[in-house]
C-alpha cells in the first residue's frame, strides 16, 4: 500500500483540484482522489477543496457525508471488510462479523485506538461463490468458518 | 500468429482471482517454458465462466476439459499429463454428481446445458484486455453495420421489434426509451448516453462480470445507442467496489480509441463518440437513474422528482438515455442477428435471456444466462445442481432488496418480468439467492429492511421514517418481543410507504416483508406467539443447554457468561439457568468440547 500523505501537506489536494476543476461534475472525482492519497477526508481538506473550487464548504461536506465510501475519520492500517451481501449473509457471514468484533473489541465502522484495525460490513464483493467472504485490505478470504477467524487475524 | 495446438483458459473473474487464479497463470507459463511447449499453447486469462464456486477454474481446449479448484501445486502435473502426454488429469476434472464420472467436455455439464448465452457470449471465452480477440469474435461489426447501412430510426425500429426490455430491474422497453430520447430536442444539440453499472443489489454480480469479461461489447453498444439518439458523449457509472472491472473497462476504452473505434469520425462517417468512466462511492440509491445523474454531476445522489423524465431532461439537463450494462450487452447481437432472431427466444412479453447471479444455499454458485420462461425449478435443480448437504429448499429470493421470496410451491413458475411480479417478487437486476430450511424468513426480511433503511437517502419521510418503523417491529419480532398485531402493523406501514415514497427505493422496500408474510406467515406467528424460531436462526429465541454426557466440567463457559447464568462443580457437568440466560451465545463459542447447543 502506498504511503498516505499527511493532512498538513495541502499541495497534493490543490494539485488534484487543479487537474479536474474544468471537468463537469468534478467534485466526486476530487473527493475520491483526495481520499485515495490522504486516506480520509478531514474538514481541513474539505475546506481546501471548497476554497479552491470557489464553492461553499457545506456543498463539499454535503457530498462527502452522503456517500458511504467517503470517511471523515482515518481508517485502520488493516481494513477488514466482512461481506454482508445476501449470498454471504444466508451462508452465515453475520457470525463471522461478530467473531471478528469479539476478538478485536471493535464496532462496525470504527477503528481501534492503536489505529491497527478498522472493521466494516461490506456489500457483495463479487466472490459469492466463496461465501462467506471477508477482506483484509486487498486479501480475500473465502469459504470461511467462525473457527478460522482467530488464525487469520493472527497473521497480521 | 503461429498455429496453437491447444488453448488454456484461466478464469480471471473476481471469484477466481480471489481464490488465486493469477498465480496459476504465472506458474502455468513457467511450466510451459520448462517443457518448451510455450509456442504451441496459448494461455488466455478470461472473465468469469460462471461456475465461480469451483474456482479457480481452468479449461483446456480443444477438448473443453473443465478443471476445478486448481492449485499452484497442481500445475506441474496438469501440464505434464494433459499437455505433454495428452492424458486428461481426471483427479482435477469436475464431477458433477459426485458419481465419479469425469466429463471430458464442458458441454456435458448440466450447469451449461440449459443456458443460452447472448449477453455473456464472450465472457469466459475471450481475453477482455485484448481488443484483437474481441475483433476476432466479430467485435465492432455491429457498429460498422449501423453506421454504414442504417439510419438512427432504423436502429430504434430494430431494437423495438426485438422486444428487448431493460435488464436493470424495471423492464421498460429499450427501443421506446431510445425513441423518446431521439425525439427530444436539445437547444445546443447535446445529448448523453449513460450506462448504469452501479449494480446495487447486495448479492449480485452480473454487470460486473460483463464489464470484466467483455468490456468492448458495452462500448460498442453504447456507441450504437449514441448514434440512434444523436449523442456523441457517454458515461459509464461504475461502483467503486469493482476495481478489476474499472481497470478492464479503461483498458478497453483506451484500445478502442487507439483503433479509431471511439473518438472522431468513426468508420470515416461524421459520427463521433467519446466515453468516460465515473465511479460511484457506495450509495445504493445511486442505482436509481435520476440519483445516478446527480452523482455524475458531482452532487449528492438524491433522486429527482419525475417528470421531467431523463429522456427529455437528464444528465446536465440534456436528453439522456440510461440503460443497464446487461441491456447494452444484448444490443450487438440484436443488430447482427436481427430482431426476429432475438424475439424468437423467451416468452410472449419477455424476449431474450436473463443473466442471474445464483448464490446462497445452492451447489453451483455462479453466473448463468437462461432464456426467459425457464422455470425456477430448472434453475435450482438442473443448472444449480440442487441444495447442498441434503437440506430442503425453502425459498428463492429475486429482485434483491426490492424483490420477494418465492416458496417451493411456486418452483414451476416460468421466469419472466410479469410472472415474477404476479407472485409478489420482481426480476430485479438478476440476484437469485436460494435459501434452505436453515434460513429464517423473518430474519431475511429483517436483513433486507435493515439494508434499505440504511440506504434510504432520507429525502422523503414515508421512506425515511416508515422503513425505520418497520425495521423496529421486525427486530422486536426476532428478539422474541413481538406482540399481537405486529403483522398487521407491518402490512399497514408497507402499504403507506409503497403509495407515497418518491423513488423506487422506498416504493419497493416493503416487498421482502410483504412477500415473506404472504408465503411464510406461520414463521412470523411462531416468532410472535410461540417465541420460537423454527429455522433456529434468531438466537434470542433459542434455548441453550449443556450436554451432560460430554461436558467435562472445565468451567470455561461459566467464566465467559456475562450474566453468571452457568454454574457447576469442577469436573462435573455444568448447567445453564435459563431464567438468567440472555442468549448471547458466548458459551457455545467458548466450550472447547462442543458440549453446548441451542435449539
Ligand atoms: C433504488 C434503486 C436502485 C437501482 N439500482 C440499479 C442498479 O444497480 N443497476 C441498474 O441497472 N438499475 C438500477 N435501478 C433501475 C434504474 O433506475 C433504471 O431503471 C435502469 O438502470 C434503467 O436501465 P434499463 O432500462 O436498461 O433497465 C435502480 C432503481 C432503484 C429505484
Ligand atoms: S423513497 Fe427513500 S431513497 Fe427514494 S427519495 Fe425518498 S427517502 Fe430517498
Ligand atoms: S448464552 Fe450467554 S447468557 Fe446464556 S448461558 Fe451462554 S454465555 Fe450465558
Ligand atoms: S466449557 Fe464445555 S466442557 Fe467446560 S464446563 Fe462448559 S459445557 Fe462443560
Ligand atoms: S454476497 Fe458476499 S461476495 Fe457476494
Ligand atoms: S470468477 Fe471464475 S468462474 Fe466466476
Amino acid at each position: 500500500m502506498a504511503e498516505l500523505i499527511p493532512v498538513e501537506n495541502l499541495d497534493v489536494v490543490k494539485a488534484i483540484v487543479a487537474e479536474h476543476r474544468n471537468v463537469p461534475g468534478c467534485l466526486m472525482q476530487i473527493l475520491q482522489e483526495t481520499q485515495n492519497d490522504y486516506g480520509y477526508l478531514p474538514l481541513e481538506l474539505q475546506r481546501t477543496i471548497a476554497d479552491e473550487l470557489g464553492i461553499p464548504l457545506t456543498e463539499v461536506y454535503g457530498v462527502a457525508t452522503f456517500y458511504s465510501q467517503f470517511t471523515l475519520k482515518p481508517k485502520g492500517k488493516y481494513k477488514i471488510g466482512v461481506c454482508l451481501g445476501t449470498a454471504c449473509y444466508v451462508r452465515g457471514s453475520q457470525p463471522i462479523l461478530e467473531k471478528v468484533n469479539n476478538i478485536l473489541g471493535t464496532v462496525v465502522g470504527e477503528t481501534t485506538a492503536d489505529g491497527k484495525w478498522s472493521v466494516d460490513a461490506t456489500r457483495c464483493v463479487g466472490a459469492c461463490g466463496l461465501a462467506p467472504v471477508m477482506m483484509i485490505n486487498d486479501d480475500v478470504f473465502g469459504r470461511l468458518t467462525v473457527k478460522e477467524i482467530p488464525t487469520i487475524l493472527e497473521k497480521y | 500468429m503461429a498455429y496453437k495446438r491447444s488453448q488454456i483458459l484461466i478464469c480471471g473473474g473476481t471469484g477466481c482471482t480471489s481464490s488465486g487464479s493469477m498465480n496459476l497463470a504465472k506458474e502455468l507459463k513457467k511450466e510451459l517454458v520448462k517443457h518448451d511447449i510455450i509456442d504451441e499453447i496459448e494461455v488466455v486469462v478470461t472473465g468469469c465462466f460462471g461456475l465461480c464456486e469451483l474456482g479457480p477454474v481452468v479449461i483446456i481446449y480443444p477438448e473443453g476439459t473443465f478443471y476445478s479448484r486448481v492449485e499452484v501445486a497442481d500445475i506441474q502435473e496438469l501440464v505434464e499429463e494433459h499437455l505433454v502426454k495428452g492424458r486428461p488429469l481426471s483427479r482435477l476434472i469436475y464431477t458433477e454428481k459426485g458419481d465419479g464420472h469425469h466429463p471430458l467436455s464442458i458441454n456435458e455439464l448440466g450447469f451449461f446445458k440449459k443456458q443460452k448465452r447472448i449477453a455473456l457470449k464472450n465472457c469466459g471465452v475471450i481475453n477482455p484486455e485484448d481488443i484483437d480477440e474481441y475483433l476476432g469474435f466479430g467485435g465492432y461489426t455491429a457498429i460498422e453495420k449501423v453506421l454504414l447501412t442504417m439510419s438512427p430510426q432504423d436502429v430504434i425500429n430494430e431494437i423495438k421489434a426485438s422486444g428487448l426490455r431493460g435488464r436493470g430491474g424495471g423492464g421498460f422497453p429499450t427501443g421506446l426509451k431510445w425513441q423518446f430520447a431521439h425525439d427530444a430536442t436539445s437547444e445546443d444539440g447535446v445529448k448523453y448516453v449513460v450506462c448504469n453499472a452501479d449494480e446495487g443489489d447486495p448479492g449480485a454480480f452480473m454487470d460486473r462480470s460483463v464489464l470484466e469479461g467483455d468490456p468492448h461489447s458495452l462500448i460498442e453498444a453504447m456507441a450504437i445507442a449514441a448514434y440512434a439518439i444523436g449523442s456523441s458523449k457517454g458515461y459509464v457509472y461504475v461502483r467503486a467496489e469493482y476495481p478489476i472491472a474499472v481497470k478492464r473497462l479503461q483498458i478497453a476504452i483506451d484500445q478502442a480509441k487507439d483503433y479509431g473505434l471511439l473518438g472522431n469520425n468513426i468508420f470515416d462517417t461524421d459520427f463521433s463518440f467519446d466515453l468516460e468512466i465515473r465511479l460511484g462511492a457506495g450509495a445504493f440509491v445511486c442505482g436509481e437513474e435520476t440519483a445516478l445523474m446527480n452523482s455524475i454531476e458531482g452532487k449528492r445522489g438524491e433522486p429527482r422528482p419525475r417528470p421531467p423524465f431523463p429522456a427529455n431532461k437528464g444528465l446536465f439537463g440534456k436528453p439522456t438515455v440510461l440503460n443497464n450494462v446487461e441491456t447494452y450487452a444484448n444490443i450487438t447481437a440484436i443488430i447482427l442477428n436481427g430482431a426476429q432472431w432475438f424475439a424468437s427466444v423467451g416468452t410472449e412479453k419477455s424476449k431474450g435471456t436473463k443473466v442471474f447471479a445464483l448464490g446462497g444455499k445452492i451447489n453451483n454458485t455462479g453466473l448463468l444466462e437462461i432464456p426467459m420462461g425457464t422455470t425456477l425449478r430448472e434453475i435450482v435443480y438442473e443448472i444449480g445442481g440442487g441444495i447442498p448437504n441434503g437440506r430442503a429448499f425453502k425459498a428463492a429470493q429475486t429482485g434483491g432488496p426490492s424483490g420477494g421470496c418465492i416458496p417451493a410451491s411456486l418452483l414451476d413458475t416460468k421466469i419472466d418480468y410479469d410472472n415474477l411480479i404476479a407472485i409478489g417478487s420482481m426480476m430485479g437486476s438478476g440476484g437469485l439467492i436460494v435459501m434452505d430450511e436453515d434460513n429464517c424468513m423473518v430474519d431475511v426480511a429483517r436483513f433486507f429492511l435493515d439494508f434499505t433503511q440504511d440506504e434510504s437517502c432520507g429525502k422523503c419521510p414515508p421512506c425515511r421514517i416508515g422503513t425505520k418503523r418497520m425495521l423496529e417491529i421486525l427486530e422486536r419480532i426476532c428478539e422474541g418481543k413481538g406482540i399481537e398485531g405486529d403483522i398487521e402493523r407491518l402490512q399497514e406501514l408497507a402499504e403507506g410507504i409503497k403509495a407515497s415514497a418518491l423513488c423506487g427505493l422506498g416504493q419497493t422496500a416493503p416487498n421482502p416483508v410483504l412477500s415473506t408474510i404472504h408465503y411464510f406467515r406461520d414463521e412470523y406467528e411462531a416468532h410472535i406467539f410461540d417465541k420460537k424460531c423454527p429455522a433456529g436462526v434468531c438466537k434470542h429465541l433459542l434455548d441453550y443447554t449443556i450436554n451432560e454426557d460430554t461436558c467435562k466440567g472445565c468451567g470455561i463457559c461459566a467464566k465467559k457468561c456475562p450474566v453468571e447464568a452457568i454454574s457447576g462443580e469442577k469436573k462435573k457437568p455444568f448447567s445453564i439457568d435459563l431464567a438468567k440466560c440472555i442468549k448471547c451465545g458466548s458459551c457455545i463459542e467458548a466450550c472447547p468440547f462442543g458440549s453446548i447447543s441451542r435449539a
